[in-house]
């Protein structure tokens, strides 16, 4: 187990160094890149425009830039957001809360709904109990995550339900097919034939052997409700995460992108991991 | 071809009658451009039957073309992802060693970051204030550029399962080329697996579109697309008072729809 989970911490390091090394490449290669605005003003002099085209000097070669940003990670400094400015990490301070709780409710009211949808489905086994919640669960796949978001806006009801609304229709359609093969497989059957109450076949012999796969859901509903939660953030203006990525992204701010990509990633990767290394230790008990 | 259910048959005819009127709207509303000062955000009427917008732009027209560009070109970017997933995955599965490690940590790479997100920082990198046309080109060329991670992970696991097939084994002793055995025996056995990769693509281009367009980085204005039809409805009041405002929501939920019950195969239940 520790050789697996120095192996994926390896993974997630190289991942994350390449995707941030990656990320801050494509700001420096985009048009408008250096460009600052201050420059157009005609109250300044040659001293004071060159002090300014200093300011972003070490931004121009991506190298010493990511190799800089590097060394200031390793001492905690995130860097500045100019298109903001303020300190990276204080911004991060500030949205993460945010955005974190609405990803835990969105992640889990997801995964609950989903899940929920799912049992009742294959436990009830009739034509009407599949076809609700798939035409429902197919509804929401339909749907662009910013409308959900609009209809939300509209309702009055918070972002966070909106990404629940968003992974719901994944989890559902993964947690089904995960349960339906589990019915079929020959314990189950002779679990039943043995005259087993249902409950009992769904609880012991459905559900726990396909306990991992369904903490796996974990890993996928993160980066999910990760994507949903930008446009989201963005139609209903909460000052998350997400609202921020958009605005870097607009606003070509290198090191807010730069750490953005990062903890996204890390994020992802590390959920991710925990739902493999759940999987794993199922199958090494096994 | 395999056995259409009636849900799957009726999904085949609607999206046929969108796509046959999106191909038809230069005869059916001839200019999603022009504007008619006389009949600003005008309710519907014989002349416009979903009305006009703010500009006096005919929603119809414009419901018809955005319907032309999103139906033509999520094809497109799904043909193009699907061939660079065919490349990277294929070569992966089939090569193997140090290539296949290479592309499965870029693989990982790309997956690590939610796809909206890649796709949101990619696109405004690229230049802004462009000419529509070049706004579309732009826009699905990325969707077909960066959504080729998922379907190769797919591509380079049946290719790495055929691979290791015992008819595959057999050609390889009886001596036949690389070459030949990847264009004889391979790659006709992959065919299934790429052209279930490209149809699952087009709902997922279309949907990330429309994110993108209402977050104002996808196709530019005046050319209509449905993510920017959706744009109008971030004023409440007014689909209140207009609901035919809905209409590219609920084309696009339809499309969508039907796209997804097409891609669907069985769904059993245990019984």
């Amino acid at each position: 187990m520790l050789s697996i989970l120095a192996r994926q911490f390896r993974r997630i390091l190289l991942t994350v160094l390449v995707g941030g090394l990656l990320g801050a490449t494509l700001v420096r290669l985009g048009p408008g890149f250096g460009v600052d605005e201050r420059e157009l003003d005609n109250r300044l002099n040659a001293q004071s425009l060159q002090a300014i085209r200093s300011e972003r000097a070490a931004e121009n070669n991506v190298a010493v830039f990511y190799w800089h940003y590097l060394a200031g990670l390793a001492h905690g400094d995130l860097g500045f957001s100019r298109s903001l400015n303020r300190p990276v990490a204080e911004l991060f301070k500030e949205r993460l809360p945010l955005t974190l709780v609405s990803l835990l409710y969105g992640v889990l009211g997801g995964i609950a709904f989903g899940l929920g949808l799912a049992l009742l489905t294959v436990a009830w086994r009739g034509p009407a109990s599949n076809l609700v919640p798939s035409l429902v669960s197919g509804l929401c796949l339909a749907v662009p995550a910013a409308v959900i978001a609009l209809i939300f806006l509209w309702m009055g009801a918070g972002g966070r339900w909106a990404i629940a609304l968003v992974v719901f229709p994944h989890v559902y359609r993964y947690a089904k097919n995960l349960l339906v093969s589990a019915y079929q497989s020959p314990h189950v059957l002779a679990a039943e034939a043995k005259g087993l109450s249902n409950l009992r076949v769904l609880v012991a012999h459905v559900m726990f052997p396909a306990a991992p796969q369904l903490a796996a859901l974990a890993g996928i509903s993160v980066s999910l409700a990760f994507g949903a939660s930008i446009p989201i953030e963005v139609v209903s203006d909460t000052p998350g995460i997400g609202q921020l990525a958009w605005r870097a992204a607009l606003e070509r701010d290198l090191p807010l992108l730069v750490n953005i990509t990062i903890l996204i990633a890390l994020l992802t990767l590390a959920v991710n991991t925990l739902a493999d290394l759940a999987l794993a230790s199922r199958r090494a008990a096994s | 071809m395999r056995h259409l259910s009636g849900t799957q048959k009726a999904a085949l005819v609607i999206l046929a009658v969108v796509t046959l009127a999106s191909l038809a709207a230069g005869w059916l509303a001839p200019s999603y451009a022009t504007q008619f000062r006389d009949a600003i955000s005008a309710p519907p009427s014989p002349k416009f039957p979903l009305g006009t917008d703010e500009l006096g732009r005919d929603r119809l027209a414009r419901l018809l073309y955005g319907t032309r560009v999103s139906l033509l070109l999520a094809p497109a970017a799904a043909l193009l992802s699907t061939l660079i997933a065919a490349f990277f995955g294929g070569t992966a599965g089939y090569l193997g060693g140090h290539w296949e490690r290479m592309v499965t940590s870029g693989i990982d790479l790309f997956l690590s970051l939610p796809w909206l997100f890649l796709l949101l920082a990619v696109r405004a990198l690229m230049p802004l204030n462009t000419s529509p046309i070049t706004s579309v080109i732009l826009t699905f060329l990325l969707l077909g550029c960066l959504g080729w991670a998922s379907p190769a992970r797919i591509i380079r696991a049946g290719t790495r399962t055929l691979v290791n097939s015992d008819y595959l084994l057999q050609a390889r002793a009886s001596g036949v080329s690389p070459a030949r055995l990847f264009w004889r025996h391979l790659l006709p056995n992959l065919r299934p697996i790429l052209a279930a990769q490209f149809w699952i693509s087009i709902p997922v281009f279309i949907l990330s579109e429309a994110n993108l367009s209402l977050l104002g980085l996808g196709v530019a204005e005046p050319l209509p697309s449905w993510g920017a039809m959706l744009r109008d409805l971030e004023n409440y009041t007014a689909v209140l008072e207009n609901p035919w405002m809905l209409a590219p929501a609920v084309l696009l939920i339809a499309v969508v729809s039907c796209l997804q019950l097409l891609l669907r195969t069985e769904d059993p239940l245990p019984c």
